[in-house]
Order: C-alpha cells, then sequence, then structure tokens
C-alpha cells in the first residue's frame, strides 16, 4: 500500500464549473482540499452535484472550467498520469454482468498496465478481504446486491490507488455487510489512502469521517471538520421511552416536551443544558423512562439544516 | 512502469477479453456465419452454379464466388462483433472501467479493432475450409490474400466501432447492417464480375468500398479481379486513415461516452 507522506494535497479542486448541453448548471463553481492520508466525507441532497464532481474527478464527465489536481497531478492536463492514482467505486453498477469477478479484478489491473500475475494476486487478496473469493468464478450477474458492491470496491482496489472515490457505496446494502464495507475502507484509510465518501447513510459519514464538504444546488455550503461542524448543533432531541406518558405533561426550565403516544415522549432541549433537570420532574411526576436516545443522528440534524438555510436564503451569487 | 508498457498490457487486456468473449459465445460468433456460407455454397455454387458454365478465365462459378463469400463473412462477423461487444460495453456502462483507467484511446481503439479481426479471420479460415469440401482452391498471391483480408477487417471493424459510438440502443447497431451493409456487400461483386453490367452501374459499383475488398481478395485466391489491385489497397487504406481518424477524434471528445 502507498503510504500519503507528501504534503502534497490529495486533491485540489479548484473553481470547477460544470454546465450540461441541456443548460442545468451542476457546479458553480466549486473548490475544495482534500489533505493525504484523509476520510472525506461529500455530502449533498441528490441532484446538489456530487455525482457530477465525482465524474470530472475520474475523467467521465468533462468541466467546463476550472481544474482538479490529483497529488499535484492535474486532470485536465495530465490526464492519464491523474488517473493513476485514482480508484472510483461508482454509484451505478458498472462491471459486465456476464463476467467473473475474479476475470473483472484482473482485467481492471490490465487497464492500469499492471502485470497479470500481479493482477491474478491483488484480486485474490482483495476478493478475500471483501468475502468475495468463494464467488470469484460465479458470474457477477449472479452475486447479490452487496456482493456486486463489494466487487466494485474490490475492482477499485485492483491499481491501489492513493486516493480512492466511493460515491454511495452502500446504497441499498444491509447493516452487517455496511459495517464489513466500514471496517474495509477504515482499514485501507489507515494504511494511507486517502478516501473520499458520498453517502446518504449520514451516521456512516459521522462515524468515518474527519472532514467533511456539504454541496447543495452546484455549490459548497459548508466545508470543515466533523468535529467543528457537530459543535455547531445547538438543540438535540431526545425520544424517551417511558411505562406510562401522562396526557398533560409536567413543564421543564428550558425544555419542549411532547407526548408522541402512551410510552413515548420526546425531549428538545440545548446540547448545553444538564439531563438531570428533566430525570428529576420525571422522578417527581412519577414518569417512570425505561430507555432513551437520539431522535435523530446529529450530522443528519445539521445536514438538513444546511440545506433548507441554503434554499430559503438566495446565495451571494444568485443575488449578484 | 512506462506508459507504452502500460499500454501494450491494457491492449493485451482487452485483446484477450475480447477473444474470450469469442470463444464464450461461440454458438453466436461463429457457428452462424459457418452455416450460412454452407447454404450459399449449397444453393448458388452447386445447385444453380453447376447451371452456370465458366467464369472469366475458366473459373466454376463455386470457385468465383467462394473467395466474395469469404469476404462477406469477415467483415460482417468483424463489424457484428466490434459494434455489439462495444455497444454492449456501453449499455452496460463497464466501458467506463476503460475509460477512467489511464489508459490511451489508440488502446482502445486497437485493442476492439484487434479482437474484431480476429473473429474475421477465424470466420474467414472457416469458410474457406467448408468451401474446399465443395471445390478445390489454390492460392495464388497468399500475402496479398492475407493483407486484403487484414485490411477489409480493419475498416468494418473500425466502421463497427463509429456505429457504436453513436448507437444509443441496440437497434442503431442493427440499422447500418441492414440498410447500408447488407446492400453494398451484395452489390459489390460477390456473386458476379461488374464487368457484366452496363454502364452506369458499372461506374457506380466503382464507389463502393466492398468491391475493391472483394476484388483484392478474389486478385489473392484466384489471380483475377475487376479492378487493378493497386488501386483496391490504395481505396482500403485511405478508408483506414479516414476511418482510424474518425474514430479516435470521437474517442477524444468523449462523444456519447463522457457528458
Amino acid at each position: 500500500m502507498v503510504q500519503s507522506m507528501s504534503s502534497t494535497p490529495a486533491l485540489v479542486v479548484d473553481n470547477l464549473r460544470k454546465t450540461y448541453g441541456n443548460g442545468v448548471e451542476a457546479l458553480k463553481g466549486v473548490s475544495l482540499t482534500v489533505q493525504p492520508g484523509d476520510f472525506f466525507a461529500l455530502l449533498g441532497p441528490n441532484g446538489a452535484g456530487k455525482s457530477t464532481l465525482i465524474g470530472i474527478l475520474s475523467s467521465l464527465v468533462n468541466s467546463t472550467s476550472g481544474d482538479a489536481e490529483v497529488f499535484g497531478v492535474s486532470v485536465n492536463k495530465r490526464r492519464n498520469e491523474a488517473m493513476k492514482l485514482i480508484g472510483l467505486v461508482p454509484q451505478e453498477l458498472n462491471f459486465n454482468q456476464f463476467e467473473k469477478p475474479f476475470d473483472i479484478c484482473v482485467n481492471e489491473a490490465g487497464f492500469y498496465g499492471i502485470p497479470r500475475k500481479i493482477a491474478a494476486e491483488r484480486a485474490e487478496k482483495y476478493l478475500n478481504e471483501l468475502r468475495l473469493w468463494d464467488k470469484a468464478q460465479h458470474q457477477a450477474r449472479m452475486l447479490s446486491g452487496g456482493m456486486k458492491r463489494r466487487l466494485m470496491i474490490a475492482r477499485a482496489m485492483m491499481n491501489e490507488p492513493r486516493l480512492l472515490i466511493l460515491d454511495e457505496p452502500t446504497a441499498g446494502v444491509d447493516i452487517e455487510i455496511r459495517r464489513s464495507m466500514w471496517q474495509f475502507i477504515s482499514g485501507i484509510n489507515a494504511a494511507g489512502t486517502t478516501v473520499i465518501l458520498t453517502t446518504h447513510y449520514l451516521e456512516e459519514a459521522e462515524q468515518l469521517c474527519r472532514n467533511i464538504a456539504i454541496i447543495d444546488h452546484g455549490n459548497i455550503v459548508e466545508n470543515t471538520t466533523m468535529k467543528r461542524l457537530l459543535s455547531k448543533l445547538d438543540v438535540e432531541t431526545f425520544v424517551l421511552d417511558v411505562d406510562n406518558a401522562p396526557s398533560h405533561l409536567p413543564t421543564v426550565p428550558g425544555m419542549t416536551l411532547r407526548r408522541m403516544d402512551e410510552h413515548t415522549i420526546e425531549a428538545e432541549m440545548p446540547r448545553t443544558q444538564a439531563l438531570n433537570t428533566l430525570f428529576e420532574v420525571f422522578s417527581t411526576s412519577g414518569i417512570s423512562v425505561t430507555s432513551m436516545r437520539n431522535k435523530t443522528n446529529r450530522l443528519e440534524e445539521l445536514f438538513v439544516r444546511l440545506v433548507e438555510h441554503g434554499r430559503q436564503e438566495p446565495s451571494k451569487e444568485k443575488v449578484a | 512502469m512506462s506508459n507504452l508498457s502500460g499500454n501494450l498490457i491494457a491492449l493485451h487486456t482487452i485483446v484477450r477479453r475480447e477473444i474470450v468473449r469469442i470463444m464464450r459465445i461461440w454458438t453466436q460468433t461463429l457457428i452462424p456465419p459457418a452455416i450460412t456460407m454452407t447454404l450459399y455454397f449449397v444453393i448458388f455454387g452447386k445447385l444453380i452454379g453447376s447451371r452456370i458454365g465458366t467464369i472469366q478465365g475458366g473459373f466454376t462459378y463455386m470457385q468465383y464466388i467462394v473467395p466474395g463469400l469469404a469476404m462477406m463473412s469477415i467483415i460482417t462477423n468483424s463489424y457484428g462483433n466490434i459494434s455489439s461487444s462495444f455497444f454492449g460495453a456501453k449499455f452496460q456502462r463497464s466501458v467506463e472501467e476503460m475509460l477512467v483507467s489511464p489508459m490511451s484511446n489508440w488502446v482502445i481503439l486497437l485493442g476492439y479493432v484487434t479482437g474484431a479481426v480476429a473473429r474475421g479471420l477465424v470466420v474467414g479460415v472457416l469458410v474457406l475450409v467448408i468451401a474446399l469440401g465443395f471445390t478445390s482452391l489454390h492460392i495464388q498471391h497468399p500475402l496479398i490474400t492475407l493483407l486484403s483480408v487484414l485490411l477489409g477487417a480493419t475498416i468494418f471493424s473500425l466502421a463497427g466501432f463509429v456505429n457504436a459510438i453513436y448507437a444509443k440502443k441496440f437497434d442503431d447497431i442493427a440499422l447500418v447492417p441492414t440498410f447500408v451493409l447488407t446492400p453494398l456487400t451484395y452489390l459489390g461483386g460477390v456473386f458476379y464480375s461488374v464487368s457484366m453490367l452496363g454502364e452506369p452501374w458499372q461506374a457506380i459499383s466503382r464507389v463502393n468500398p466492398i468491391l475493391y475488398m472483394v476484388n483484392a481478395f478474389r486478385y489473392g485466391v484466384l489471380g483475377i479481379s475487376d479492378v487493378q489491385v493497386g488501386v483496391a489497397f490504395a481505396v482500403m487504406l485511405a478508408f483506414v486513415v479516414v476511418l482510424s481518424w474518425l474514430a479516435l477524434n470521437l474517442l477524444r471528445r468523449g462523444v456519447g461516452l463522457r457528458s
């Protein structure tokens, strides 16, 4: 595995714009930097421009203007060199369904100029690590949805890229397989590969990624560390399972309580507020709490706010 | 690893994959032309040909049509192979495996063309072997025979590649063979000598590229041709150059492949 020792950023996206032939402006001057060794989340609602950005980085989409550099190599000017550094796991299945996983991986390595002997060793290694080795000689169309997703990850690893881009790799995959995929990708990242992840499972991004960019309507609306972003969340909502929720709930200073049904109460409160007051009031009122959890994933709550905020307030560009 | 050695490994990968594909679906790629040509030999060569007598320098009609039918099989199979394989890769999006890789565009083109020419060659050999069951053949000019097969197969591989690039649905790769390739083949002197035609049909026939391929091949096998062999090779080379330029230009611009 190639270690990311240099200080050259893994990715520099510079004022990238893309307007499709039908006039749709998918990217409106996107700029961002990803440091080597980072686990970077690129989030955004459907149609925000994530896949267009990834398409440009992997040379499947031609940019209208701007450029991107992968470890200092321009995608526009030195495409072939830049592509050697990237591994891509696309959103849609894009392998020949009639070929065998082993052949798909070995051929992929061949396209990157990797000799067949080395390619066969790597195919065995990554198919094993992704628990697909027993299916290596079956036709790919016979694999389950989760296996097909894992096959695309194994295929993307064949050139042992310095930058691995995963476009919704866990879409439609059950939680057990998703976790095994997280484990694999985390291991790859720990070994030095820079990872860029797009996902609609925000819990996934929160657990795995250190830095994050949120893109909406072709603009980056947030680009910071995961820690700093999460610290912006000032209000949290807890769901409390109780043995019997009274129809008239007691008042707790600084909190808003809502009775959802006879066994569920929601409590919305500032993140700085201690929970002790809530339990004291509940205890006095004879309400017994059996369990509690966050209503939504913290990142999900922030994501929705940021995207909604962007839609309510016209961007500077639109105003100009 | 240098760019050249990387590109050569990539080229080998595409060619190998294409040949594996041809062999995997041999009932679709190799058997149909063998059956079709056997029927042509039985019906046109034996049953009807025996009543025609000799043609151009004492060749039986069967001997006369063998080179044309072999060339017809070679070009239709080369064309069909590349158009269905490359469009299939586009349709399944597996073409993206190559588009996101560092390989150069000429490698993609040369890989697919080599695969298609290989199928054309295998089919050509099959047809000639079947023909030997019906008549005797002595190849007069082996080098010209081989070169004309390679050039003919290359031209139609390139044309099939261009067709696949523009195609948006499977119907689009069937249109050209049905409305262009088949009429040109039948009017390209496979079954007759253009000298049998009156004007203006003889002049019109001379703008048909297949006429030059069939006659170059016929010259290689039988030693007779309706056109000058040098002219035939010049025409074929010109088509190779123009179609290669067109295909590479389409790949560079990403027409039908990149957004």
